[in-house]
């Protein structure tokens, strides 16, 4: 099911279509990795996984608007046609089978319809492919913590990413950046080490829980660069509403270069406290 | 007891009520009791109201205008989900409706437990109580409330995230509601097995009376499950044991597959209620019998039993296996059909009719289509793929708006308009019904329509504060807010009306349509009705 941009960027009912088509269109200048005013469908997807969701839940909007249709027109041809000035005398008919029949069967093959797409993308997304990056994400009350292994000479050091109010977006941003080669399975590792939250990028199409007691896994491939914004998703306390993430996915050259950089930066030397802390 | 001999008698028919005080706080009588929780659910409901006013009003614009502390925004948020589902629906549509109309429907006396249906209502009255205490005591570190959502996860809701009392009493509210709607799901399946009048087998009993047997099954069988959940995460936070901590060797997880496996079933205790009295609108004011009974009455069954195993579409993001995933997604489709079944019933109920648009019938018909809205948005959701996306963002918040405050909610203001001659007597006129329908139907859809976009996205939900580019569809939310409060002005004074006009109902106001029990009482029923048994012959009783 290919469709181009403008198409599975558009959800929401013909009497909408248009006006969302110049929005998406300004959408992809402005907003890429994060959400921008009057948004009326999903993030733009960076992710070969991501799109494929993204044209799978916008056929599903469709057939929900569908039905929703189909039951309107029902109820106002009800409305018009048997009100009781225009129908006085009332049928006593209760029973039909052949239609209970239909209004059984149709749903299913619908549902079937459905479940094909669905289960072929729930397999994708709950794949094991080989990772070439590993990050490990903690979550904390009310910031999140990146470590990155030791692989060589690189790697080897951990850093806190803390919601920076003074960049822009306003609460999207963070402080450091979690960094991660384009066109690279990178592989998370999630979880927690106090109460649970969830790691979310709408860009690459979905979230996975950081639940304490347990390594929680998600993966994702980028298919360009850029800064992709998302937000703690599991209700966390006070400062829910504070602990964005922010992935920034650069050349494989930058991402080396970063690497290198960061490990000065981020002293390796408190790394093994960390590892403990976390588990 | 003293006073009731006192007045005893003052009542020159032999329809003779006790005073006050024990007819009000000792009450045996299930119209009473039914009128109690019916007044306690307004009353809840208004403060549920009020939580979700501060939620709108903060919503309004980004950054923190009302709520200094977000973590006090976060208890508003779990107050008004808490007080919404145990202390405004399921008092309105199962204590409230169930106690009155289920006896009357089918030809019963009084319910089978009279003294135990009291306590029911005391327990619940009680269990709100504690919810109110537990606003005012310590729950987060330097914050007064449980801010911890009605779903109550640990290890928020532990020492760890709530090491104040206020989760105690949350948990205690939800012990004590909880066994309040024990008793009160036992009394109603005593009652509709044992207590039928002679010739009303159940396949005859009218849909509303199934609706609640069935309800009553979920009940009993989801709570103890909640009440256990609970229990151990009271034990974990005053006892030492590690239920859900893992550094005891437990799981936080545990918590939510328990918690859901209550809490789905919850779900349909809340809407199948609504769609027994939807049936019976839908036919009274179609002069028609209901279409497709039988197929109505198990297709509530078969949601019921269904809905016991599908709990972890809840928990798709927490890491559940391929193979469990996909079960949940399976099993979770299989609800839109007995639900489609429904739906086209009621469609096909009206088909052929002669419908008048009475205020009850503008409710149940609006319900159909917003209700279908919230199903095809709930079949999105099932999909654990697409659902990654969605959970825990403002979309879920607008799909279980959409079959909960625009289906729930609109057939507790249906039931209202509908049986309101029958319980009072009195009539609200039909202008301030039609008008209160008109301005929630609008206010409704501009509330949460919108909602949809905002999940899409990517607006997690239960935040206090949010980036700019929300900010929009934020305040056209907060306007639709505005416009279905207007619409409860117009049913309060709707209400107020009704008990200043003279005007008197007739024991069945509604015509040839209206064929179930009820209305062959006098407007109000006697005190005491069905002294001799009413016999039900061939006539479908639905």
């Amino acid at each position: 099911m290919r469709t181009t941009q403008a198409q599975h960027r558009s959800t929401w009912g013909a009497g909408a279509l248009g006006a969302l088509l110049v929005s998406s269109s300004s959408a992809l200048a402005a907003g890429i990795g994060q959400p921008v005013p009057w948004q009326m469908d999903r993030q733009v997807a960076v992710t070969a996984e991501a799109h494929h969701l993204h044209v799978f839940e916008n056929w599903l909007h469709w057939l929900a608007f569908g039905i929703s249709l189909f039951v309107l027109v029902l109820i106002l041809y009800v409305i018009f046609k048997f009100n009781e000035k225009a129908n006085p005398t009332p049928s006593r008919t209760t029973h039909n089978t052949m239609i209970e029949v239909a209004w059984t069967i149709i749903p299913v093959l619908i549902l079937v319809a459905v479940a094909i797409p669905s289960f072929r993308t729930l397999r994708t997304q709950l794949s094991d492919p080989k990772a070439d990056v590993m990050v490990k994400v903690i979550g904390h009350a009310w910031y999140w913590s990146y470590e990155y292994p030791t692989e060589g000479d690189k790697g080897g050091f951990t850093f806190d990413a803390n919601v920076d109010e003074d960049k822009q977006p306003k609460l999207l941003a963070t402080d450091n950046d979690m960094v991660v080669p384009v066109g690279k399975i990178v592989k998370v590792q999630v979880t927690s080490g106090d109460v649970i939250h969830s790691w979310a990028i709408p860009s690459f199409g979905g979230k996975i829980d950081a639940i304490p007691g347990r390594l929680n896994q998600w993966w994702f491939r980028a298919d360009r660069e850029g800064t992709y914004h998302g937000q703690c998703s599991e209700l966390c306390g006070a400062r829910h509403a504070y602990m964005p993430i922010t992935v920034r996915v650069v050349s494989e050259q930058a991402y080396a270069e970063w690497l290198t950089e960061a490990k000065t930066k981020f002293a390796a030397i408190d790394n093994g406290a960390r590892l403990a802390d976390a588990r | 007891m003293a006073t009731a001999a006192a007045h005893a008698g003052h009542d020159a028919h032999d329809d003779h009520k006790p005073s006050f005080f024990s007819r009000w706080f000792l009450s045996t009588n299930h119209k009473d009791i039914g009128t109690l929780y019916l007044v306690f659910a307004f009353m809840a409901g208004i403060i549920g109201a009020f939580l979700s006013f501060g939620i709108r009003m903060e919503m309004e614009e980004p950054g923190l205008q009302y709520f200094s502390n977000p973590a006090t925004y976060n208890v508003f948020v779990t107050g008004h989900g808490l007080i919404m589902v145990f202390f405004m629906v399921m008092p309105a549509l199962i204590g409230g409706f169930g106690n009155w109309f289920v006896p009357l429907m089918i030809g019963a006396p009084d319910m089978a437990f009279p003294r135990m249906n009291n306590v029911s209502f005391w327990l619940t009255v009680s269990g709100f109580a504690c919810l109110l205490c537990s606003l005012f005591v310590e729950g987060s570190p330097g914050a007064s409330g449980a801010g911890t959502g009605w779903t109550v996860y640990p290890p928020l809701s532990s020492a760890a995230g709530h090491p104040g009392p206020a989760v105690d009493f949350a948990i205690f509210s939800l012990h004590l509601a909880g066994a309040g709607s024990i008793l009160g799901a036992i009394n109603f399946i005593t009652t509709i097995l044992n207590m039928r009048a002679p010739g009303m087998t159940l396949h005859k009993m009218p849909l509303f009376a199934w609706a609640e047997l069935v309800t009553a099954f979920l009940l009993l069988l989801s709570l103890p499950v909640l009440a256990g959940a609970i229990t151990m995460l009271l034990t974990d936070r005053n006892f030492g044991t590690t239920f859900f901590d893992p550094a005891g060797g437990g799981d936080p997880v545990l918590y939510q597959h328990l918690f859901w496996f209550f809490g789905h079933p919850e779900v349909y205790v809340m809407i199948l209620p609504a769609f027994g009295i939807v049936s019976h609108i839908i036919a009274t004011f179609s002069k028609k019998p209901v279409f497709g009974y039988l197929a109505m009455a198990y297709a509530m069954v078969a949601i019921g039993v269904v809905g016991f195993v599908v709990w972890a579409h809840h928990m798709y993001t927490v890491g559940l296996s391929l193979q469990t995933q996909s079960y949940f997604v399976f099993a979770t489709m299989v609800i839109a059909v007995p639900t489609g079944v429904k739906i086209f019933s009621w469609i096909a109920t009206m088909w052929g009719g002669s419908i008048r648009f009475t205020a009850a019938m503008h409710w149940a018909v609006g319900f159909i289509f917003l209700f279908t809205v919230g199903g095809v948005t709930g079949v999105v959701l099932a999909n654990s793929s697409v659902d990654k996306y969605l959970h825990d963002t403002y979309y879920v918040v607008a799909h279980f708006h959409y079959v909960l405050s625009l289906g729930a909610v609109f057939i507790i203001f249906a039931g209202v308009y509908y049986w309101f001659p029958k319980m009072t007597g009195h009539v609200i006129p039909e202008w301030a019904g039609k008008l209160h329908f008109w301005l929630a139907f609008i206010g409704a859809n501009v509330l949460f329509f919108p909602m949809h976009f905002l999940g899409l996205a990517g607006m997690p939900r239960r935040y206090a504060d949010y980036p700019e580019a929300f900010a929009g569809w934020h305040k056209v939310a907060t306007l639709g807010g505005h416009i279905f409060a207007l619409g409860m002005v117009v049913f309060v004074i709707g209400i107020v009306l009704a008990f200043r006009s003279k005007t008197r109902a007739a024991d069945n106001p509604w015509g040839e349509g209206a064929t179930t029990l009820e209305w062959t009482l006098s407007s109000p029923p006697p005190f005491h009705q069905f002294e001799t048994l009413p016999k039900i012959v061939d006539e479908p009783a639905h």
